[in-house]
């Protein structure tokens, strides 16, 4: 009694719909504000660290393919490791800046492995799809981690970041088993439901 | 000294201090609105796809398929978000003001 992929697709859906919340809020107000309650500095890393957490049960129960648990996988390694960096600078155990490149390293390589572990074409079936747009959007996003690493208090790195979030989250919400896209599905999809 | 300059004196500090008064009321408005904005989405999502809410249609589904209601989950997470986050966040930029 497996869960299908789609429903655990709209969990973490859920999770990036709330660190793009988390992150458009902090660039409304500016990372002064946000940081004057001390529980606030550690949202978006916890919900962060959990989200990698998560992952790997992931990676266990949903390996279809050596591909697919790597993939997996790496997204759990740095989504924990971007969390635990980011908790590190919340906790003021970790001062620099530059830690910050943790999370612009998880956009790029949770972008890379969405890439290669799709083998099939855009138009092959909506999750095909998907997996495409998810991979160019982090790898596009990770210019605004890297951005915010050397300048920390830039609003435009923080809003960045909050929509490519936002982006991340509606385009999970969008994923289906199977299921045509812009009216294409392969024959060799399966068979599609709503 | 004119009267037209010295309205002009007495009025640029008071133009000068509300300025940020007026960025922080609209920081407070753009705040205040992403969890709303989030919930009319969840809710637009449910009016469009409503068959997405298995609620509505209980009889027959299984568990996985009534614990994954994803609208439900934007509108719930828009609502937790505004009650936990945003409020509080605006109470302490009016109190930084």
């Amino acid at each position: 009694m497996m869960p299908h992929a789609e429903f655990v697709h709209w969990w973490f859906a859920t999770g990036f719909l709330g660190l793009g919340l988390l992150k458009a809020a902090e660039a409304t107000v500016g990372p002064e504000v946000w940081g004057l309650r001390p529980w606030r500095r550690y949202l978006w890393p916890s919900l962060t660290f959990l989200m990698g957490v998560l992952m790997w049960p992931v990676m266990t129960f949903y390996t279809n393919s050596t591909i697919h648990m790597v993939a997996h996988g790496s997204w759990a390694q740095v989504l924990m490791l971007a969390g635990a960096a980011d908790l590190g600078l919340a906790a003021g155990k970790l001062h620099s800046e530059r830690w910050r490149l943790c999370s612009a390293l998880a956009m790029a390589v949770s972008g890379i492995a969405f890439l290669v572990h799709e083998q099939n074409t855009w138009l092959f079936s909506r999750a095909a799809f998907l997996h495409h747009a998810l991979g160019w959007t982090f790898v596009a996003g990770a210019v605004f981690p890297l951005v915010q690493a050397f300048r920390p208090r830039s609003a435009g790195a923080l809003g960045g970041f909050a929509v490519a979030f936002v982006t991340v989250a509606v385009l999970l919400y969008c994923d289906r088993d199977t299921a045509a896209i812009f009216g294409h599905l392969s024959e060799f999809a399966g068979v599609p439901h709503r | 000294m004119s009267a037209e300059y010295a309205h002009d004196l007495h009025r640029t500090p008071e133009s000068t201090a509300s300025r940020p008064r007026a960025a922080t009321a609209l920081r407070a408005r753009v705040v205040l609105g992403l969890g709303p904005l989030t919930m009319l989405a969840g809710a637009g999502w449910a009016l469009v796809q409503p068959y997405r809410i298995t609620l509505l249609h209980p009889f027959g589904q299984g568990f996985w398929w009534l614990f994954a209601e994803p609208p439900l989950y934007v509108v719930l997470f828009g609502l937790l978000f505004h009650l936990v986050v945003a409020r509080p966040l605006v109470a302490d930029l009016e109190r930084r003001r």
